[in-house]
């Protein structure tokens, strides 16, 4: 026997022989038991939630293109709403009004989210400056859009006494620049530096280079990023309701009150009328199967990968 | 025809680091110098200070005089004016992949704003042939896209867009470095031939190219340009046991 | 690389178009002169003024954010001064709201917008949380895009669709059979009494959370994408069995940033308003019970601000709609804080 006070002698049972090696205590024997069920419950649990989160997309798709493809006919596509009582109306003052106030919007809201993705990118790199704007710019993604719409009211609204085509284009501006501004300076983010520096090289002015040279090559990406914030501002409901306003009738003035298809969809969901309930749904149908492609085209774009043909 | 550079108390920092240490040296029009070394001891920073890309970062900084003939290009001339004289090869391949052969030729003619069509169909040839890539894609100049081309070939073609500004003063950061060796022959042969009318600069990792192509030799080590003098009086005799020991392979 | 380069006996000549480049230039400009070249570009500017023309108008446009929110700060606050100088903090905790006769109290509307928003989270997280761990660690391959993408057209169904479908579907299904199973086996909580039509605080929150549960679980899903690898392994190499590798490996070092989600998901249903106006009941009462119709800040906003008569209401509904705006920048920016410490330094992911 040593003296190591590190070495002590292994426990004996009764014959004097040391325990076989390979029995393990009942204790572990039933953790490992556990562990293990355990690990097979949570793998069951992640399957069921993500079973249970596609259930309710599924049920409200196919329940949405049960219910609107029976009223999508052309009518829906051509006319303006009918009279209380009558059928054979449809939304077509609504989709063209949301075209008008969304043309509105982003003529206003792409120019200058870009040009603000432009600087976060090509002129703030590592500046304090950038990182607020863009910190804030994430911020003001989440600000809910009532509280655009609000403002807006206050801005435009209220002193002009009126609503208007044009306040609902200029809420829907606010809402698209802080979107379009990110999703930009993260295309261009994704230029190489080198194809920069070789235009710098060559003598090419910076604001050129920047035109000319990232721009362009970030253009797909870019355009895909303006697609993505339209698709979310032609779903807004809220900015709208005291801005655009909703209108019954045709129109097109810039200066009055407009139809759009989310608001009329609201509009006839809230009433007690079966005809406008139809109508309700066939909006809702047309409205996500804009944005659907739209979504699907950026899921496209973005597994091709970014650049064509650059190493 | 090209411009001799003068350099005096260059100095250069990235952010806190000072890389380039007091260099001095003049290097003669109409020739090809070298600059070899250990990697990161400032050839590239030297390089990027000769036509003012080094500024282009944020956080880097240069002081001391560079004269390209007379001109002191830092007081006396605006980055981009310097920029057209003096053109530049990078280490990789860097061809606008969103422009045809032929616009990326001319992209320095173009970007600055250069009309003529019948100058720059005529330039695009000429820089083209100078690089030795105009019989390989003469037919597809306006049908393949620059980045379709293979890594020697891309590179030949960034000499040539850099040929086609005309410059006096011509800059390569390791060029061959990330081709092939049949390809790194053919950009050998055309530093060869191209010395007689450009002032040509070419950092190199790799020695025997430096003898190869360049009648003198710089040697950086640190941030310091230790030795500069003939290719010939470097490689056979250098002054400085540090040369020696890199030369015959001690370290680096 | 230690080979000397053969002296080439036949050196290579001249390709003849170089020579005729040379004979060219030469010919071209006597000695001394620049090419027409070189002269085009000397007497081009350097494009100074464009470049600071150009910068100057880029920053304009990145300092419109900030313009964007300090005009919605300003422009609110100086709207609701009537309500403010009148009601001061008393506002946000009176319970009584009676336009007609001038009362205001903003505290049915905060109670019913944390009620939701709490009810649709607890729903929300755990489900979210399992797809996250489920695309993340466990997906086949194959399946990893199609349902990711589907997590991704969720996302982007409009709220006015989401109420639509809750309208006609969810409130029947709440009224019709949910409900009464809700009351007779869980009745005993006191949550689930009284009438129960249908629209109330519970259809709320649980269309809520249908909406809020793809934003937790993508970024969720970013998060725990951002873990490297060596974590997962080194647990691995303990003898974890999965679900401990992803709970210590991954959860543990994840754990900031998927709060952050969860709270960039609280931030999302507490400024929620088309689908919540549309089930909510807007009735501005605090009851004990879910089934009760409620009211949140963003609701009476979306349902009384066109009706709204005299300066002190719209005054009054100004001030919640500057209350919501502080209150949504204050929770978004803790949570895009604590998002943006765990993925510091990640590219950015196009997905």
């Amino acid at each position: 026997m040593s003296t190591n006070p590190f070495h002590t002698p292994p426990p004996s049972n009764e014959a004097g022989l040391p325990p076989p090696a390979n029995r393990k205590s009942l204790w572990t024997r039933v953790n490992t038991a556990r562990r293990y069920v355990v690990n097979h419950l949570i793998t069951g649990l992640s399957v069921l939630s993500t079973v249970i989160v596609i259930v309710p997309l599924v049920a409200i798709l196919v329940y949405l293109v049960y219910m609107g493809a029976s009223s999508l006919n052309l009518n829906f596509f051509t006319k303006i709403p009918a009279p209380v009582g009558e059928t054979g109306g449809g939304m077509a003052n609504a989709m063209v009004g949301s075209g008008i106030v969304l043309a509105l919007a982003s003529l206003m809201g792409v120019p200058v989210g870009i040009a603000a993705g432009v600087y976060l990118a090509e002129f703030g790199r590592g500046k304090l400056l950038a990182t607020t704007v863009r910190f804030t710019a994430d911020v003001l993604n989440g600000v809910p859009s009532i509280v655009m719409g609000i403002s807006i009211y206050a801005l435009i609204v209220k002193p002009q006494q009126h609503y208007s085509a044009f306040a609902g284009g200029v809420a829907l501006a606010i809402m698209m620049v802080p979107t379009i501004a990110r999703t930009t300076e993260e295309m261009l983010a994704t230029v190489p530096h080198a194809i920069r520096e070789a235009a710098l090289g060559l003598g090419v002015p910076k604001w050129r280079t920047v035109v000319s040279v990232s721009l362009k090559t970030a253009s797909p990406g870019i355009i895909t990023g303006c697609m993505l914030a339209f698709a979310r501002v032609a779903g807004e409901t809220a900015p709208l309701l005291f801005t655009a306003f909703g209108n019954q009738f045709w129109s097109y003035k810039l200066t009055e009150p407009i139809a759009a298809l989310p608001l009329q969809i609201y509009v006839y969901a809230m009433s007690p009328y079966d005809e406008w309930h139809r109508l309700a749904w066939a909006g809702s149908l047309v409205l996500i199967v804009m944005i659907m492609v739209a979504v699907t085209l950026v899921r496209i774009y973005a597994s091709r990968g970014v650049l064509k043909g650059a190493s | 025809m090209g411009v001799s550079i003068s350099v005096e108390h260059l100095n250069a920092w990235y952010g806190t680091t000072h890389t380039l240490q007091d260099i001095n040296v003049e290097l003669p029009a109409n020739h090809a110098t070298a600059l070899i070394g250990p990697s990161g001891c400032g050839k590239s920073t030297f390089v990027r200070c000769l036509n003012r890309m080094h500024e282009t970062n944020p956080i880097a900084r240069a002081t001391g005089v560079v004269k390209m003939g007379d001109l002191d290009i830092y007081k006396d001339a605006e980055p981009v004016q310097i920029r057209r004289r003096v053109g530049m090869v990078f280490q990789r391949p860097n061809p606008f992949p969103t422009m045809s052969i032929y616009d990326n030729v001319a992209s320095g003619l173009k970007l600055n704003g250069f009309r003529n069509r019948a100058v720059l169909d005529e330039t695009v040839e000429r820089s083209l042939k100078s690089a030795a890539l105009w019989e390989e894609v003469k037919d597809d100049l306006k049908k393949k896209s620059g980045a379709s081309l293979s890594g020697g070939q891309q590179q030949r073609m960034c000499i040539a867009r850099a040929l086609a500004v005309d410059p006096e003063v011509l800059l390569m950061d390791e060029p061959a470095s990330a081709l092939d060796p049949v390809s790194t022959s053919k950009i050998e042969d055309l530093i060869f031939q191209l010395k007689s009318q450009y002032t040509i600069v070419i950092v190199t990792h790799n020695m025997q190219q430096a003898a190869r192509v360049a009648e003198n030799t710089g040697f950086f080590l640190n941030g310091k340009m230790v030795e500069f003098d003939s290719t010939h009086k470097i490689f056979t005799n250098p002054k400085d046991k540090r040369t020696e020991d890199y030369i015959t392979g001690r370290f680096g | 690389m230690m080979t000397e380069r053969e002296p080439n006996p036949t050196e290579p000549a001249m390709p003849p178009a170089v020579t005729n480049f040379v004979a060219a230039s030469a010919a071209a400009a006597p000695e001394g002169a620049p090419s027409a070249i070189r002269q085009f570009l000397k007497a081009r500017g350097s494009g100074g003024f464009a470049d600071k023309t150009f910068a100057g108008l880029m920053l304009l446009c990145a300092l419109s954010i900030f313009a964007i929110v300090i005009f919605i700060l300003t422009i609110l606050t100086v709207r609701s001064k009537l309500s403010l100088a009148q009601f001061g903090f008393h506002f946000f905790v009176h319970s009584g709201w009676d336009p007609v006769a001038g009362d205001f109290g903003a505290l049915p509307f905060i109670v019913g917008t944390l009620e939701t928003s709490l009810l649709a989270l607890a729903m929300a997280v755990p489900l979210a949380l399992g797809v996250a761990i489920f695309l993340s660690e466990l997906c086949p391959q194959r399946l990893r895009a199609p349902i990711s993408f589907v997590t991704e057209l969720l996302a982007a169904i409009p709220s006015v669709v989401y109420g639509l479908w809750a309208v006609f579907v969810l409130v029947p299904i709440m009224r019709d059979q949910l409900g009464p199973l809700l009351s007779k086996y869980l009745g005993w909580t006191g949550l689930f009494e009284g009438y129960n039509f249908g629209v109330g605080i519970l259809t709320a929150s649980i269309i809520l959370a249908i909406m809020i549960l793809p934003i937790i679980s993508s970024i969720t899903r970013d998060i725990m994408l951002a873990v490297p690898t060596s974590q997962r392994e080194a647990v691995l190499a303990l003898g974890a069995t999965r679900w401990e590798m992803i709970r210590t490996g991954v959860l543990r070092n994840a754990r900031i940033g998927i709060v952050g989600a969860v709270i960039l998901g609280l931030g999302r249903a507490l400024g929620e308003t088309m689908a919540v106006t549309m089930v909510v009941g807007n009735h501005p009462e605090i009851a004990k019970s879910l089934f009760a119709p409620g009211y949140t800040l963003a609701s009476v906003i979306a349902n009384e601000f066109s009706e709204a008569t005299g300066d002190m209401y719209l005054s009054a509904l100004i001030e919640i709609g500057l209350a919501l705006f502080l209150v949504t920048i204050v929770v978004n920016a803790i949570a895009r804080l604590m998002v943006w410490a765990v993925t510091r330094g990640t590219p950015a992911r196009a997905h």
